[in-house]
């Protein structure tokens, strides 16, 4: 599988601020990237070179096979961005948009018009007629930005934080069409977020960006595997139970005194559940609750680290 | 690559256009500003100016105002370009068409000949309320011709300038009072009163600010009066002052990391602290 997204020993400086040290990341094509990283970790600087909207100091970036600062056209013929804030002309209505769109896009009239009556259904804004932007709320220009985006079939789509102020539905609402670009016509996608269940749910592979370097990279199954941490933890029924199992489990075990439970190493296997549950008389546990460790543990665990040196 | 500028400049060109006419905020000011000195200097003013106007030659005080009043329409427009620019920029849609294969001079033209379209027809306006209350021209018909290639030269070089301060400005509300002194320079030049009126210093700068030689050409080509070499101190300033704005508004626009004031809403690519 061909890299749609290949960059080297990217750097980028604002005054004397480092927001890119020297970034190597690859992104095959038909895949879901997702950059991790907190406020200000460099996530847009990365995006807007990629989008040939900015120059790096030093390194390289090739788009679907072309470098973006020697062929800008070529790659701005396959991308298309959609920002973290809504890059809409509020005075059209949103069919204007999308037209406008088209006719840079140099569709003709008539896939223009097609295009944009499919994109208006699929984002369920067909209803909103010839109102202007400027009376939708966030969520509905939100969905008219990525709608925008789309419209001419880009091959690789950069998405800068495209759920940032979408309540749960339209967050549920644009992971479904992520899935279904990335499914149906195979596009490459370029994700930035602040979620991390969001990359967990979309991304095929994960970076984590943090103090201009990618402290992490891999699948969130590996990033996961990283991190110690998965317990089960027990609650009892009396605190004469909470003693007798924590005398089973020894130092390895944690209690609370209070809450009546116990915390003790696990993993969310069958196997392991059992090993716990067969230690302890099971009548006396009030209930269950398991912790594998997620994406929070990861970022949590990789970026506090990286935060001390500041 | 193929590139299709004129469809992409006739694609911006069309979206400007339907922005202006929605945007009747802009409308209101581009045409109200000059509508209301006009009224206050023909009715307040009028009346007690019109002696100093008569040493001038021009009997009727309309008649002497009009030109400055022409002129303010068009800084006016400028204002407008400037806004209408600065909202566009912090809004994202620049950085969107700039991730676009499109023609990217597009984008600078098609708004400068949109604002330009705007402020001529707002020009058209006031002229008709002069008219309306008693503005009367002895211009021939190759005097109007004069008259209108003169003020599309002048509204045309102004925009350019707008459209600069517009891609510079770090806020919508810095490109909109940023240039508003402009609008009030007709005032301190030859649009109201004659210069030779002022006191020494004024009239000095009175008579050589960049608007004064454009009025005066302006209100000979009208009235029928002689303008002497007015006409092309107007088209140097004119020449001099679009060239600048062209200029700047190039090397803003190419510019590719825009530092911004205020990172936030509305700001992508601010350099993130």
């Amino acid at each position: 599988m061909d890299a749609a997204i290949e960059v080297s020993g990217l750097r980028k400086s604002f005054g004397d601020h480092l927001v890119l040290g020297g970034i190597d990341l690859s992104v095959p094509e038909g895949s879901v990237f997702a950059l991790l990283g907190p406020n200000g970790a460099g996530k847009t600087t990365l995006v807007r070179i990629l989008a040939t909207l900015s120059a790096a100091d030093a390194g390289e970036a090739r788009v679907a096979g072309r470098d973006v600062v020697r062929e800008p056209m070529a790659v701005r013929s396959v991308i298309g961005v959609t920002g973290q804030f809504s890059a809409t002309d509020i005075y059209l209505s949103a069919e204007e948009n999308l037209l406008l769109m088209a006719d840079l896009w140099h569709l003709t009239k008539q896939q223009g018009r097609q295009r944009s009556a499919e994109l208006l259904k699929l984002f369920d804004l067909a209803d909103t007629g010839r109102k202007p932007v400027f009376t939708f709320s966030g969520g509905m220009q939100r969905r008219l930005d990525l709608a925008m985006t789309l419209i001419g079939s880009p091959r690789v789509i950069f998405l800068d934080e495209p759920t940032t102020g979408l309540d749960p539905r339209g967050r549920r609402l644009m992971w479904e069409l992520i899935r279904g670009l990335v499914r149906d016509q195979a596009v490459t996608i370029f994700l930035t977020t602040q979620y991390l269940d969001e990359a967990d749910q979309l991304a095929g592979l994960v970076a984590v960006l943090d103090g201009g370097q990618l402290v992490a990279q891999g699948t969130p199954a590996e990033l996961k595997r990283r991190i110690p941490g998965g317990h089960a933890l027990l609650t009892f029924t009396s605190a004469a139970a909470l003693d007798r199992a924590a005398a089973q489990f020894g130092d390895q075990a944690s209690r609370n005194e209070t809450d009546l439970t116990l915390q003790v190493p696990a993993d969310d296997s069958g196997r392991s559940v059992r090993d716990v549950l067969s230690r302890i008389d099971t009548d006396s546990v009030a209930h269950v609750t398991l912790h594998t460790p997620d994406l929070d543990d990861v970022f949590l665990a990789l970026t506090g680290q990286a935060g001390k040196d500041q | 690559m193929t590139t299709y500028p004129l469809r992409d400049t006739s694609t911006m060109l069309r979206r400007n256009l339907k922005q202006e006419l929605r945007d009747k905020v802009a409308i209101g000011a581009i045409i109200g500003i000059p509508v209301l000195f006009l009224l206050l200097f023909v009715y307040v003013f009028g009346g007690a100016l019109k002696g100093s106007v008569r040493l001038a030659g021009t009997p009727v005080y309309v008649d002497f105002v009009l030109p400055g009043l022409i002129i303010m329409t068009a800084a006016a427009g400028l204002i407008g370009i400037s806004t209408q620019t600065s909202v566009d920029m912090t809004a994202g849609i620049i950085d969107r068409f700039r991730t676009m294969a499109i023609f990217r001079p597009a984008i600078l033209i098609a708004r400068v000949v949109a604002s330009a379209a705007q402020t001529l027809a707002a020009m058209v306006v006031v002229f008709g309320i002069a008219f309306a209350i008693g503005f009367r021209s002895h211009a021939g018909l190759t005097q109007w011709l004069a008259a209108a290639g003169l003020l599309a030269i002048i509204t045309v070089a102004l925009a350019w300038l707008g459209l600069a301060f517009g891609l510079a400005a770090k806020t919508v509300g810095s490109a909109s009072n940023g240039p508003f002194p402009l609008i009030l320079l007709p005032l301190v030049g030859s649009g109201i009163v004659p210069t030779s009126t002022m006191p020494a210093g004024l009239r000095y700068f009175a008579q050589y600010q960049p608007f004064s030689p454009v009025i005066n050409t302006l209100r000979g080509l009208l009235l029928g009066a002689p303008i002497g070499w007015n006409w092309l101190i107007a088209l140097a300033w004119c020449a001099g002052l679009g060239l600048l704005g062209l200029a700047w508004s190039i090397s803003v626009f190419n510019r590719r990391d825009r530092k911004r004031g205020v990172p936030g809403p509305g700001f992508p690519g601010a350099p993130t602290q």
